[in-house]
Formats: C-alpha cells, sequence, structure tokens
C-alpha cells in the first residue's frame, strides 16, 4: 500500500514538475512573443523597434509588465463587478490549459530515469483541444458583456461569432487528419509522422484551411474584428485597464503560441525531423525541433498580420461560411476516396 | 476513494443547478448552467467515459450555451423592461408547477429500481469502442439521427435564407 502511495506521489510530482515547467515556457514565449512582434513590425516598416530596455531592447517585455501592474486599476462604475473580474482570468485559464495534450518530445532521460515529455496522453487529445477552444469565447463574451459598454458587446458578439463560425471548419479540417491518422491521440498522430511523413503531404487543402481557421481563432489579422479601432475603439476589452488587458492581451500571445504547436504536431511531424532523432541529447532533440517549428509559425503568424489589410465582417462570415466549410467537406470526401483507393 | 470524489461532485452539481435556477438574472443562470454541464462532464470522466465527457463539453457548453448568452446578451433583460406578471399568474403557476411534479412523483414511484450491471465493460466509453459498438450494432438508429440532423440543418438554412421562393 504505502509502495502505491509512494508511486503515485512520484507521478504526481513529475507531473507538477512539467505542468509548471510548461507554464514557464508558455508565458516566457508569450512575453517574448510581444517583442518578437515589434521587432518584426518595425522591420518591416522599416523601423528600428523598442532598443532602449537592455541589449537591444530585449528587457522590453519586462518594462511592459511592469508597466502593466503600476498602472491605475480602473472599474466601471456599473460593471457587473465579479464577472468583470473573472473574465480575464477564464481566458487566460482556458488558453493555458490547452498545453497539456501536446507531446513536445517522446521521453526525457534525467538521472537514470525517464520523463514522458507529455503531460497526459489521453486518447481523445484532439477532442480535447477542440473543446478547450470552444470554451475560449466566454471569457470574451463574459468580459465584453459584464463591462457594460455598448461597444464592448459589439466587440464581445463579433469576436464570439467569429470564433463559433471558424470553429466548425477547423473541426471539420481535423477530421481529416484523424481519418488518415486513425487516432484522436496527439502522441499516435505524432509518432507517425517519422522522417519526412508529414501529414501536410497528405492534407495540404486541410492545412491550409486550419490554419486560417487558427488566425481567426486567436483574433489575428487579418481577422482581428475584435480590435477593430476604427469601429469599435478597442473590442471588447475597451474598458478594461493594467494587468486585466493585460491578460486579455497575454492570452492571445498564449493561444497563438499553442496553435503554433498544434499545427506543428498535427500537419508538420511535432517532434520529427528526417535525419534528427527526437532521442537525441538525452531526448531534449524533441522539444529543440518541436519549438523550431513552433518559433517558425509563430513568426509566420507575424508576417501575415503585417502583410495583410484587415477582411470586411462580411467578408469574414462569407470566407467562414461559404468558402472554408464547403471546402473542409471537399476535403473530408477526398480524404476518403484517397484511403478507399490506396489505403492507409 | 471514488466514492468521495463522486459525493463531492455530486454536492457540487446540484449546487450548481439550484443557483441555476435562484439566481434573478438571466446571464448568471447561464453561467451557472454551464458549471452544471462541467460538474457533469467530470461525474462522465469518473465513469471513464472520456469521449462522452469532451463531447458534453463541446456540445453543451461550446456551442449551445454560448447561443443562449449572445441571445440574453443582445436582448439585455433586466428587472425595469421585463414585464412583471401579477400575483394570481404566480399563485397559478406555482400550483401548476407542482401539481406536474407529484404527477411525476406518482408515475415514476417504484419504477426505479437501481441494478448494479452485471460485468459491465470499464473500457466501453472508450471512443474505439464506442465507434465500433455505433458502426456494427447500432448503425440503422445512428444513420437515422444522422438524417435527422441533416433535414435540421437544411430547416435552418430555409429558415435563414431571406428571399424564399418556393
Amino acid at each position: 500500500m504505502s509502495i502505491l502511495l509512494l508511486f503515485v506521489f512520484a507521478v504526481v510530482v513529475e507531473k507538477m514538475i512539467l505542468i509548471v515547467v510548461l507554464f514557464t515556457i508558455t508565458l516566457g514565449v508569450a512575453a517574448y512573443s510581444t517583442y518578437g512582434e515589434r521587432k518584426i513590425a518595425a522591420f518591416m516598416q522599416d523601423r528600428i523597434g523598442p532598443d532602449r530596455a537592455g541589449p537591444w531592447g530585449l528587457l522590453q517585455p519586462i518594462a511592459d509588465g511592469v508597466k502593466m501592474f503600476t498602472k491605475e486599476d480602473f472599474m466601471p462604475n456599473q460593471a457587473e463587478k465579479w464577472l468583470y473580474i473573472l473574465a480575464p482570468g477564464a481566458f487566460i485559464f482556458v488558453a493555458c490549459m490547452t498545453s497539456a495534450v501536446i507531446p513536445w518530445g517522446t521521453q526525457l532521460t534525467l538521472f537514470g530515469g525517464s520523463i514522458d515529455l507529455q503531460v497526459t496522453n489521453i486518447n481523445i487529445g484532439i477532442l480535447y483541444i477542440m473543446g478547450f477552444v470552444s470554451l475560449g469565447v466566454y471569457g470574451i463574451m463574459i468580459g465584453g458583456w459584464a463591462s457594460n459598454n455598448k461597444y464592448s458587446l459589439y466587440g464581445a458578439i463579433r469576436a464570439s461569432s467569429q470564433m463559433i463560425s471558424y470553429e466548425l471548419a477547423m473541426g471539420l479540417a481535423l477530421i481529416s487528419v484523424v481519418m488518415i491518422s486513425g487516432s484522436l491521440s496527439l502522441r499516435d498522430i505524432a509518432e507517425q509522422q517519422t522522417g519526412f511523413g508529414w501529414n501536410i503531404i497528405y492534407q495540404p487543402l486541410g492545412f491550409i484551411i486550419f490554419f486560417t481557421c487558427a488566425l481567426a481563432e486567436c483574433n489575428r489579422a487579418p481577422f482581428d474584428m475584435a480590435e477593430c479601432e476604427t469601429e469599435l475603439i478597442g473590442g471588447y476589452h475597451t474598458e478594461y485597464s493594467s494587468m486585466k488587458l493585460g491578460f486579455f492581451l497575454f492570452a492571445e500571445y498564449i493561444n497563438m503560441f499553442i496553435s503554433c504547436a498544434v499545427i506543428s504536431t498535427l500537419y508538420f511531424g511535432g517532434y520529427n525531423f528526417p535525419g534528427l532523432d527526437p532521442a537525441w541529447l538525452g531526448g531534449l532533440m524533441g522539444p529543440i525541433v518541436l519549438f523550431a517549428k513552433i518559433f517558425f509559425f509563430i513568426f509566420v503568424f507575424m508576417w501575415i498580420r503585417w502583410t495583410l489589410p484587415r477582411f470586411r465582417y462580411d467578408q469574414l462570415m462569407h470566407l467562414g461560411w461559404k468558402s472554408l466549410i464547403p471546402l473542409a467537406i471537399l476535403n473530408m470526401v477526398l480524404t476518403g476516396g484517397g484511403i478507399l483507393l490506396f489505403g492507409n | 476513494m471514488t466514492l468521495a470524489i463522486f459525493l463531492t461532485l455530486a454536492v457540487v452539481s446540484v449546487f450548481f443547478s439550484l443557483m441555476m435556477v435562484f439566481t434573478k438574472n438571466p446571464i448568471h443562470s447561464v453561467l451557472y448552467l454551464i458549471l452544471t454541464f462541467f460538474s457533469i462532464a467530470a461525474h462522465y470522466i469518473l465513469l471513464n467515459a472520456q469521449f462522452l465527457a469532451v463531447v458534453h463539453i463541446i456540445v453543451y457548453a461550446g456551442a449551445i450555451m454560448v447561443l443562449f448568452l449572445f441571445v440574453l446578451m443582445l436582448l439585455n433583460l433586466n428587472k425595469d423592461t421585463e414585464p412583471q406578471k401579477s400575483v394570481g399568474w404566480k399563485f397559478a403557476a406555482a400550483i401548476a408547477a407542482g401539481l406536474l411534479l407529484l404527477t411525476f412523483l406518482g408515475a415514476l414511484k417504484g419504477t426505479i429500481q437501481l441494478q448494479q450491471v452485471a460485468n459491465a465493460d470499464p473500457a466501453v466509453g472508450l471512443v474505439k469502442n464506442l465507434g465500433t459498438v455505433l458502426f456494427r450494432d447500432f448503425v440503422v438508429p445512428f444513420e437515422i439521427a444522422g438524417i435527422l440532423f441533416l433535414a435540421a440543418m437544411v430547416g435552418a438554412v430555409l429558415v435563414g435564407k431571406r428571399d424564399l421562393k418556393i
């Protein structure tokens, strides 16, 4: 009995450490994404970007954080107090939860033992991600409504109707990946894509649909309806200030990081790269490869933001419902036909 | 251990559902309903039905409740704008609901006898087994349900069309 308890305790401690490390990395990447975004924007617009705080402006995210924390925490007079406070927390919580099912590598050998580089390998990993994607709406909706401001409510309704519209096409694109890999577990999907057998080769259309939807789900340009300043002042977080606003902005960068991790895992082989065994360097090669892919996709996200203009709202809905969903269904039919003709 | 978790969850779900009924603000009601759905999903996980739990979250908490919230937020119901029923109506409604409860209690009394399912397969709720059962043993009901959903979808699109020419 005591040995069993000790074993359970060891597993819990191991997972706790992994979760804490993951959260630290997630928050760190999200913080430095803000720096990266400003540097990339500066590069594209022929500017220098932040360069005052530390060498090359590297301490800028910390300076931003201090600024956010020390600003006045203002609350509108007529706001729903508890929901107003709850919303940013709910939003960032949902954003952080998704990292639990992503396989960051195979196994890490440390002190003679081996640690799974995945918090939990549930056999419904993809559905878990879809579940948390669909819950992301609540933080925005509650925040926009509780602020008791027409512009906030309007921004919240825009953002959430955009998110629930693009969720459908996203789910349909995911089904094709599930069809060719025959599993809902992200670990299995990553393991199957050894060498150059990446899913992108079999699912080019599915990848484009998924990527577009990921942009829309993260409220990133060209789909950043929520913060369409010209029409809506600041979107659902108009009335937020101080670190509550910081939470909203931060959660968007976390969402971007996690989306890039999911894209890399589903379509670009996850921790696999031809010629590089994920077990090298005591298992650290897998995470290094995966993070290289993630950073590449984060760069692509930013590249798109500073290149493309914003969609108009009806164009956005048109694209979601009348182009992406039929295309995703077509992709599903094609995938089914392909499996029938050529086997797995 | 399982019993303790179950009891905690049961208390939590009953508490949230009662809060859902008793709060005055419709938006708060919807939020409590979402919490109730979460606790019910936790019950499913306790029964090793992970697939059902996640689908429950995606469909109810993720989709249907969002639409509820949408409608309520746009209508922006509050005490000033909502029509208040007179005392007589409230009284009649309370009596009618009480009678309905009595009828249900009378009809269901004695019919429910909890039986432990013999040799229940603990893995039956996992997605693989569920898929096998759905597509092998219950394929006709499954297809009929699919057709029903398709019909509902076509109907929704038709209702949503502005210039309807039939």
